[in-house]
C-alpha cells in the first residue's frame, strides 16, 4: 500500500470525475452512491494503509522543474496523516451517506455529489502532501470546494454573499501563507518538508519566527481564528451537510494541521508558540461568548467549532501537538454529530433553524435527540465523553506548560481563558438541547409536522453517536498514554510532554476543576432555560447592552465592513478615477490631437481633377520661377 | 530673322495658356480633354520652331514623337471618357470627387 499511497485520493477524484460528467444527465439519484462510495473506497484503503503500518514518503511525479528547483507531487504518509486521513474520510463518507437523504429533494443533487468529493480529495491531497507548493496548492483548492459549496444555492443572494466572504476572509489568511513559503524557499532553497525541517535549527532564529507568524495568518483564515473567524459562521447558508463537512472532516481542520505539520519550525522561537497560544486562547473564549446568546441552531454551532479550534491552537501553543490533535478527532466525531443533527432537526422543522420556534421536539424526534444529546455532552466535555478526554489534555497541558519552570506563565492565562470557555461550551450547547427538544413547543403548528428523519440519515447519527460516546476513551485513556499518544509518538518532528509522578495528582485535580466547571454550566443553562430561575431577561439586565454587543458579534461584522471594505471601496474609486480619467485621458489626447491634424489635413483633397492640376501648375510655376531668380 | 522665332515662342506660349485655362476653368470633360490638346500644340510648336531657327533635326523628330504620343493620348482619354459617360450619364468634372480620402 505505501507503494501506491495515490490511490487514496484517487478513489473521490474519480467519484468526481464521473459524477461531475455523468451525472447531472445520466445517473441523477446514483451520483450519492457513486460518491459515498469514492468516499468508503479511500477510508478503506486508509485502513489498509494503516493496518500495514508502514509509512514513507512517495513521488509520484515531477511535476516543476526549473534550474536547482524541482517540485514533486509526492506523497508523505506518517502517523500524523494516517490520524487525519482516517477522521477525514471516515467523517466524510457518514456526511456523504446522510447527504442521500439530506438532499433527496434537491434540483440540483448531481451537482452536490460532484463537489463534495472534490472537497474530501483536495482535504486528502492537503493532508498527504509532503512540500510546501502542494500543500499551497490543496489548500487552496478547498478553498475553491468551500466557495462554491457555501454557494450552493446560488439563486440565494446571501448564500452567494458568504461564499464570497469565506473566499475573501480566507484570501487573507492564504496571503500570508504564500509569503512565508516565499520567505521559506529564499531562505532554504528547497520546499520539501524534510529538507526544511532539517535546517530551521541552524537558521536565523528571528527569520524564522518571521515565517512561524505569517504560516500561523494562513492557519489563522483557515481555521477561523480571531480576527479572521468572521467568514465561518457566515458558511451556515450552505447546505447543512456541508456546514458538518467544512466544521467537521475537510476544512477548519486544515490550520490545526497545517501547524501541527510545521512544528518544527514553531518550535524554534517560543514567541511564536506563545502567539499561537494567546491567539487560540483568546478565540475560544471569545466565541464561545457570542454563542452563548445566538438564536439560530447553526449559527451557535459556528461560534462553537471557532471556540473549540481556538482550544486546539491553544494545544499547539502549549507544545501538546498530540492533545490538539486528539482534540481535532473526538471534535470531528461530535461536531459532525451535532451538525447533522441540527440537519436533522432543520429537515424536521421545514428549514426553520431559529430555536425560537423550537421546543418540546424530544418526543417526536426520539432518535435525532438521543445522538444529539450525546454530541452535546461530548461538547461540553462531560466525563466520560468524547470531548472530555481530549480538552482535559488540552487545559493540562496549558496549565502544565505555564507552570512548569522553563514554561512561560502566560499560559496560567490562557489555561484560566480556556476554562471560561469551557464553562460558556457547556452552558449553550445545554441552552442549545433545552431549547431545541425539552418545554413546550412554541410554535404549535410547525411542531405538529414535524418528522424524524429518514433511516438514511439517522444511521449515520447513530454511528457518529457511538464515536462521540466512545472514542475519547478507547484512543485517549490512560490520559498522555492511550492509543492515539503511543501512535503519534513516533511522527516525526512532534513534542511530547511527558507526566511524571507528583503531577499526576496536578492532573487529576485539573481534570476534577473542568469537568466541574462543565456541570456547572450545564446547570446553569438548566436552572435559566428549563426553571426559568433566575430569568434570562433579567440577568441581561445586569450589564446594559451586553445582550446587544454579543449578539451582533461584538460588532466585528460592522468594523470589518465600514472600516476594512469601505475603505477598500474608496482606494478603488481614487484608483478607478487616476485610471480613468488621466490614465485613459492622455490615451484618448493623443488619439484626439491625431484626429483634429488630420480633419485639417484633408481638406486639400477634395477629389475635384482640376483642383489637383491647378496645384500641379502652380507648384510647377512656383519652383520654376524660384529656379530662375535664385540661380 | 531672329524677330520671327520669338513670335512663334509667343503664340506657342499663348496657345498653351489658353489650353491651360481651359483645363482648369471648364466644366465639360470633353473641353477639358481638347484643352490639353491645344496645351500640347502649343508644346509642338515652340519644338518645331526651335528645330527650324536653330537648324536642328531634334526639334522635328520630338515633335513627331510628341504628335504620336498625343494622338495615343487623346485615344485612352477619350475611352475612359466614355467609359465614365455610361457610368455616371454625365460628363462634368465638378460632380466628379470619387477620389477624395
Amino acid at each position: 500500500m505505501i507503494e501506491h499511497p495515490w490511490l487514496i485520493p484517487l478513489a473521490p477524484l474519480l467519484a468526481f470525475a464521473i459524477n461531475g460528467l455523468l451525472g447531472p444527465r445520466y445517473l441523477k439519484k446514483a451520483t450519492g452512491v457513486i460518491g459515498s462510495a469514492g468516499i468508503l473506497a479511500a477510508f478503506l484503503l486508509t485502513v489498509w494503509l494503516w493496518a500495514e503500518g508502514e509509512y514513507g514518503e512517495a513521488t509520484l511525479f515531477e511535476w516543476l522543474a526549473s534550474g536547482s528547483l524541482a517540485i514533486n507531487i509526492g506523497f508523505l504518509v506518517d502517523e500524523l496523516t494516517v490520524v487525519m486521513l482516517l477522521v477525514v474520510t471516515g467523517v466524510s463518507f457518514l456526511v456523504h451517506v446522510y447527504s442521500i437523504g439530506y438532499m433527496a429533494h434537491d434540483g440540483s443533487f448531481a451537482r452536490f455529489f460532484a463537489w463534495l468529493p472534490l472537497f474530501v480529495f483536495s482535504m486528502v491531497m492537503l493532508v498527504m502532501a509532503n512540500n510546501f507548493l502542494s500543500l499551497f496548492v490543496f489548500w487552496e483548492l478547498v478553498g475553491v470546494c468551500s466557495y462554491l459549496l457555501i454557494g450552493f444555492w446560488h439563486d440565494r443572494e446571501s448564500a452567494n454573499n458568504a461564499a464570497m466572504k469565506a473566499f475573501l476572509v480566507n484570501r487573507v489568511g492564504d496571503f500570508g501563507f504564500a509569503i512565508a513559503i516565499f520567505m521559506i524557499f529564499w531562505n532554504f532553497r528547497t520546499l520539501e518538508y524534510g529538507a526544511v525541517f532539517a535546517q530551521v535549527g541552524q537558521a536565523d532564529p528571528e527569520t524564522v519566527l518571521v515565517i512561524a507568524l505569517l504560516l500561523f495568518v494562513g492557519a489563522m483564515g483557515k481555521s477561523a481564528q480571531f480576527p479572521l473567524h468572521i467568514w465561518l459562521p457566515d458558511a451556515m447558508e450552505g447546505p447543512t451537510p456541508v456546514s458538518a463537512l467544512i466544521h467537521a472532516a475537510t476544512m477548519v481542520t486544515a490550520g490545526v494541521y497545517m501547524v501541527a505539520r510545521m512544528a518544527p519550525i514553531f518550535e524554534v522561537h517560543t514567541t511564536a508558540l506563545l502567539v499561537v497560544g494567546g491567539v487560540g486562547a483568546f478565540t475560544a473564549l471569545f466565541a464561545a461568548t457570542i454563542a452563548v446568546v445566538q438564536t439560530d441552531i447553526k449559527r451557535v454551532l459556528a461560534y462553537s467549532t471557532v471556540s473549540q479550534l481556538g482550544l486546539m491552537f491553544l494545544a499547539l501553543g502549549a507544545g501538546v501537538y498530540t492533545a490538539a490533535i486528539f482534540h481535532l478527532a473526538t471534535h470531528a466525531f461530535f461536531k459532525a454529530l451535532l451538525f447533522l443533527g441540527s440537519g436533522s432537526v432543520i429537515h424536521a422543522m421545514h428549514d426553520e433553524q431559529e430555536m425560537t420556534r423550537y421546543g418540546g421536539l424530544r418526543r417526536k424526534l426520539k432518535w435525532t435527540y438521543g445522538t444529539f444529546l450525546v454530541g452535546g455532552l461530548a461538547l461540553s466535555a462531560i466525563f466520560p465523553l468524547a470531548g472530555f478526554w481530549s480538552k482535559d489534555e488540552i487545559l493540562a497541558g496549558a496549565f502544565m506548560r505555564g507552570a512548569s519552570l522553563d514554561g512561560d506563565g502566560l499560559f496560567i492565562v490562557f489555561w484560566a481563558l480556556g476554562l471560561a470557555a469551557s464553562l460558556l461550551t457547556a452552558f449553550y450547547t445545554f441552552r442549545m438541547v433545552i431549547m431545541t427538544f425539552h418545554g413546550d413547543p412554541r410554535d404549535a403548528e410547525l411542531h405538529e409536522r414535524a418528522h424524524e428523519s429518514p433511516a438514511v440519515m439517522v444511521a449515520p447519527l447513530a454511528l457518529l453517536a457511538v464515536l462521540a460516546m466512545g472514542a475519547g476513551a478507547v484512543l485517549g485513556f490512560p490520559p498522555e498514554h492511550g492509543l492515539i499518544h503511543d501512535f503519534l509518538h513516533h511522527a516525526p518532528g512532534i513534542l511530547h510532554f511527558e507526566l511524571t509522578g507528583n503531577q499526576t495528582i496536578i492532573a487529576i485535580s485539573l481534570a476534577v476543576i473542568s469537568t466541574a466547571v462543565a456541570l456547572l454550566g450545564a446547570l446553569g443553562a438548566y436552572m435559566i432555560y428549563s426553571r426559568g430561575a433566575p430569568r434570562a431577561e433579567s440577568i441581561g439586565q445586569f450589564v446594559p447592552g451586553m445582550h446587544s454587543l454579543l449578539y451582533r458579534k461584538y460588532h466585528i461584522d460592522e468594523i470589518v465592513n465600514y472600516g476594512i471594505v469601505a475603505t477598500t471601496k474608496v482606494l478603488g474609486f481614487i484608483l478607478w478615477a487616476i485610471d480613468a480619467k488621466i490614465v485613459d485621458g492622455i490615451a484618448n489626447l493623443i488619439g484626439w490631437t491625431v484626429r483634429a491634424l488630420g480633419g485639417a489635413a484633408r481638406q486639400v483633397q477634395t477629389g475635384q481633377v482640376q483642383n489637383y492640376v491647378f496645384l500641379m501648375a502652380l507648384g510647377a510655376v512656383v519652383s520654376v520661377g524660384a529656379l530662375m531668380i535664385f540661380r | 530673322m531672329a524677330d520671327s522665332l520669338n513670335a512663334y515662342l509667343y503664340v506657342g506660349a499663348i496657345l498653351f495658356a489658353l489650353g491651360m485655362l481651359g483645363v482648369l476653368v471648364r466644366r465639360s470633360l470633353i473641353v477639358v480633354l481638347l484643352s490639353m490638346e491645344l496645351m500640347l500644340q502649343g508644346v509642338n510648336l515652340t519644338m518645331g520652331a526651335f528645330g527650324v531657327f536653330n537648324e536642328d533635326m531634334g526639334g522635328y523628330m520630338l515633335t513627331l514623337a510628341s504628335l504620336t504620343i498625343a494622338a495615343s493620348e487623346s485615344v485612352v482619354g477619350l475611352a475612359i471618357l466614355v467609359v465614365v459617360s455610361r457610368k455616371a450619364r454625365e460628363l462634368y468634372t465638378d460632380r466628379m470627387d470619387g477620389m477624395k480620402w
